[in-house]
C-alpha cells in the first residue's frame, strides 16, 4: 500500500536504501556473532563438551559388551526364564579365554561386580579353571562344574542387562533403585542404597547454610542500605574483604579457630567457661559455620542492592498513613525486599549444593556432600559411571534452580525498570 | 547514630539499636576469622594458639626456603597470568559482539557463555578430567590454563559488558564518519573509555584462578600444583604454621586486588560524575 502510493522516483531512491541499511545491518550482526564466536568454540571444547561427555558416561555402558562379545550376542535371544542353552556356554568360554588372552578379564569382571556382588571372583575363578575349550555340547556342564554360579539364572540376567550399549544402572543406583532378574525396578538393597540419604543431607546443608545466610545477612543488608553512601561504603570492606579472600584461606583460618586446641577453646578454657574442649570441627557445625562464612556475602549484596532500590518514601507514606513501623516494616519494606531474598536464597542454595572443599577440609565422614562421593568415585575407587550419574543428578538440579533464579533476576530487571 | 533513618518512637530505637548490635557481631563473624590467623603466622612457636611465645620470621622463612611452596606460587602466578590473558581475549571480544548482536538467541547464548559460574566445580573437574586424560592434557599446564580461562571468561564478559552497556556508541561513530578505521577507533577511541572495565576483568579473571582448587585437585600432576593446592594438602596433612603464612601471602594478593578494584570504580566514578 504504501509503496504503491510513492510515485516512482520516491520508490526508486527507498528502496534501495531500505535494502543498503538491512544489508548494512546484516553484515553488522555477522561481525557481531564472529567476535563472539571463538569463546563459544573454546566453551565447547573446555566446558560443554567436557560435560556432555560426562553425561554420556551415566549411561554409557561398553565394558562387557567389548570383553564378552559373542555371550552378549548369544544372550540376545534368551529369554530369561530358564537357563540360557548350550550356545550361550560355548559362546561364554569362548569369551573368556579370548579375553584371559588379551588380559581384558578385569574390565568386564570391575563392570559385573558393581552389579552382582562376587561377581568378580565368579569370572576370575572361571578364567582361571577353563584351561581349553570345552568340547562341543558340553560347555554348560564344564562351566558349571568350575563354578555353580554358572547354575544360576541371576548370573546370567547380570550379564545380559550389562551388556550395553547403553544402560540405566548407575542413573538407577544413584537413585537407590535397581532392576531385578526380571527387568523391574525395585529398592536397592540397604547396604548399597546410600544416595538418598547423602542427596537429602546435602540438601539439608544447604538449606540450614541459607538460612542462616539470611538470618545473619538481612540486618547487615538493612544497615548498609540504610546508612549514608561514605558510611556504608566503608563497611562494605567488611563484606567484600571476605568474598575476595581465598576458600582455603578461609577455610583454614576455621580450622584454627575452632579445633580442639584451637583459639576459640584455648580462649574459653582461659576464661574458665569449658574445662575440657568443646568438638567444634570435623563435625556438621563446622561445616555449617565455615560454609556461612564462605557463602554469606553472595546473600549480603543482592539483599543490599534490593534494599538499595526501595524508596524511603513508601515508608514515610505508610507513617504518614498511621502505620505503626512494624506494620510498615512488615506489610511495606519486607515485600519489596522479597525478590532480593529469592535472588539472594537461591544463589546461595546453589552454590551450597555443589560445595566439595570445605566439607572435605572442615567436615567429619557423615558430612560430606554429594560433589565429596562424585570426586571420590571418579578418582579413588574409578567407578566412572556412577561418579557421572550422580554428577548427572546434582548438574540437573543446579541447573533447574538456575533457571528459576534467571527467571527471578530478569522479573527484578523488569519492575525495576518500570519502576524508574 | 545521628545518621540513622528517622527514628520516632521508642521501639523504633531499639530495633535500629538491635540492627547495629547484629551487624556488628556479623562483622566480627566475617572479619575475625582472617584477621585471627595472620599474627600466628608470625609466631615463634610452632602452635597455632594465643598468646604467641613471640614474634619471628621463621614460617616465611620456611615458606620461601621451601621448594614446594615456592614452586606452588610460580605455578600459581603462570597459571593465572596465563589464563586471565587468554580469557580477556576471548571475553573482550565476545562482550563486544554481544553488545551489537541482536537476536532472539541472544538469552540463550548469554546464559551457556555464563553457565561455568554456576555449574558446580565438581561437574566441571570430572568432565574435564574424562576429556582431557586420553588426549595428554592432565597433568599439563596447558590443561589447567585452558579450564581456568572457561572459568575465568564469564567474569570478562561479564563486566567488559557492563562498561560497554554504558559506552555511548555514537562515539564510535563519530570516529568512523572522521575516517578512522575500525582498528584505529578502536584503539584510540574505545579501548581508552572501556580500560577500567577490562582492568576489573583482568582482576575477576586473574582472582577466580588464582583461588581455583577443584579443578587442580582432579588434574594437576606433582609438578603444577598451585598454591591453594598445596594448602589443601598441608590442611589435610597437619596444619603448620607454614600454611598461616602462605594464608598471609595469598590474602595479600586479594587485598591488593580489591584495592584496585576499588580504586578502578572510584576513578570510574568520578569520570563519569564529571562527565554528567
Amino acid at each position: 500500500m504504501t509503496a504503491a502510493s510513492l510515485t516512482g522516483a520516491d520508490a526508486e531512491t527507498k528502496v534501495p536504501l531500505k535494502r543498503r541499511l538491512k544489508q548494512a545491518e546484516r553484515a553488522r550482526q555477522i561481525k557481531a556473532l564472529a567476535l563472539v564466536l571463538p569463546l563459544l568454540l573454546f566453551l565447547l571444547f573446555t566446558f560443554a563438551g567436557p560435560i556432555a561427555g560426562m553425561l554420556w558416561r551415566a549411561v554409557d555402558d561398553q565394558e562387557v559388551r567389548q570383553v564378552l562379545p559373542q555371550t552378549i550376542v548369544a544372550l540376545a535371544n534368551w529369554d530369561g526364564k530358564d537357563l540360557p542353552d548350550e550356545k550361550a556356554y560355548a559362546a561364554l568360554a569362548n569369551d573368556i579365554q579370548a579375553a584371559r588372552a588379551a588380559g581384558t578379564i578385569a574390565i568386564a569382571a570391575k563392570r559385573l561386580n558393581y552389579a552382582l556382588n562376587g561377581f568378580r571372583t565368579i569370572l576370575t575363578s572361571t578364567a582361571r579353571n577353563l584351561k581349553i575349550q570345552p568340547e562341543p555340547g558340553t560347555a554348560k556342564e564344564a562351566l558349571g562344574k568350575i563354578n555353580p554360579a554358572w547354575r544360576n539364572r541371576t548370573t546370567w540376567t547380570t550379564i545380559r542387562d550389562a551388556g550395553g550399549p547403553v544402560t540405566s544402572f548407575y542413573l538407577l543406583a544413584a537413585l537407590d533403585l535397581v532392576r531385578n532378574a526380571d527387568g523391574a525396578i525395585v529398592a536397592a538393597s540397604p547396604d548399597q542404597a546410600i544416595y538418598r540419604e547423602i542427596f537429602a543431607r546435602t540438601f539439608l546443608i544447604s538449606l540450614g547454610v541459607t538460612a542462616l545466610c539470611l538470618i545473619l545477612g538481612f540486618p547487615v543488608a538493612y544497615l548498609l542500605a540504610a546508612l549514608p553512601p561514605g558510611r556504608s561504603n566503608l563497611l562494605m570492606i567488611f563484606v567484600l574483604l571476605p568474598f575476595w579472600t581465598s576458600l582455603l584461606v578461609r577455610t583454614c583460618a576455621w580450622i584454627v579457630l575452632l579445633q580442639s586446641n584451637g583459639v576459640v577453646n584455648e580462649s574459653l578454657h582461659w576464661l574458665g567457661i569449658i574445662d575440657a574442649p568443646l568438638r567444634l570441627i570435623y563435625n556438621r557445625f563446622g561445616v555449617c559455620v565455615a560454609m556461612t562464612h564462605v557463602l554469606l556475602p553472595f546473600m549480603i549484596l543482592p539483599l543490599y542492592s534490593s534494599m538499595k532500590a526501595i524508596s524511603p518514601a513508601y515508608m514515610r507514606a505508610a507513617a504518614s498513613l498511621g502505620a505503626p513501623p512494624l506494620t510498615a516494616f512488615l506489610r511495606i519494606y519486607l515485600p519489596q525486599t522479597l525478590p532480593g531474598i529469592g535472588a539472594g536464597s537461591l544463589l546461595v542454595f546453589i552454590l551450597a549444593l555443589g560445595y566439595y572443599i570445605t566439607p572435605a577440609l572442615v567436615g567429619g565422614a557423615a558430612d560430606q556432600m554429594i560433589s565429596y562421593f562424585i570426586a571420590l568415585y571418579t578418582t579413588e575407587t574409578a567407578n566412572w559411571g556412577l561418579a557421572s550419574a550422580l554428577g548427572a543428578l546434582l548438574l540437573l538440579a543446579t541447573v533447574l534452580l538456575a533457571l528459576v533464579y534467571g527467571k527471578l533476576v530478569q522479573g527484578q530487571q523488569v519492575t525495576g525498570g518500570m519502576k524508574n | 547514630m545521628s545518621d540513622a533513618p528517622s527514628l520516632r518512637t521508642p521501639s523504633q530505637r531499639i530495633a535500629w539499636a538491635t540492627t547495629i548490635v547484629v551487624s556488628t557481631l556479623v562483622f566480627i563473624f566475617l572479619i575475625a576469622p582472617i584477621l585471627a590467623i595472620m599474627p600466628l603466622s608470625f609466631s615463634s612457636g610452632s602452635y597455632l594458639t594465643y598468646p604467641l611465645p613471640g614474634l619471628s620470621l621463621r614460617w616465611y622463612n620456611d615458606f620461601i626456603n621451601s621448594p614446594r611452596w615456592m614452586n606452588s606460587l610460580k605455578n600459581s602466578m603462570v597459571i593465572g597470568v596465563a589464563s586471565t590473558t587468554l580469557s580477556m581475549v576471548l571475553g573482550t571480544l565476545a562482550a563486544l559482539g554481544l553488545a551489537q548482536w541482536k537476536s532472539r538467541l541472544k538469552p540463550l547464548v548469554l546464559a551457556f557463555v555464563l553457565s561455568p559460574v554456576v555449574v558446580p566445580g565438581v561437574i566441571t573437574a570430572v568432565g574435564l578430567y574424562f576429556f582431557f586424560a586420553p588426549i595428554g592434557l592432565t597433568g599439563s599446564y596447558l590443561g589447567l590454563i585452558l579450564a581456568h580461562t572457561a572459568l575465568a571468561t564469564p567474569f570478562v564478559v561479564i563486566t567488559v559488558g557492563a562498561t560497554l552497556q554504558s559506552f555511548d556508541t555514537n562515539l564510535a561513530r563519530a570516529a568512523a564518519s572522521l575516517g578512522a578505521s575500525p582498528l584505529e577507533a578502536f584503539r584510540r577511541v574505545i579501548l581508552p573509555l572501556i580500560l577500567p572495565g577490562l582492568a576489573s576483568g583482568a582482576l575477576f579473571a586473574f582472582a577466580t584462578s588464582f583461588d581455583e582448587v577443584v579443578i587442580v585437585l582432579f588434574m594437576a600432576g606433582p609438578e603444577q600444583r598451585t598454591l591453594p593446592r598445596e594448602m589443601f594438602s598441608g590442611i589435610r596433612e597437619n596444619i603448620s604454621p607454614t600454611i598461616t603464612a602462605a594464608a598471609v601471602i595469598l590474602t595479600t594478593v586479594s587485598v591488593v586486588l580489591l584495592a584496585t578494584l576499588e580504586a578502578l570504580r572510584r576513578r570510574n566514578e568520578r569520570l563519569k560524575g564529571g562527565g554528567g
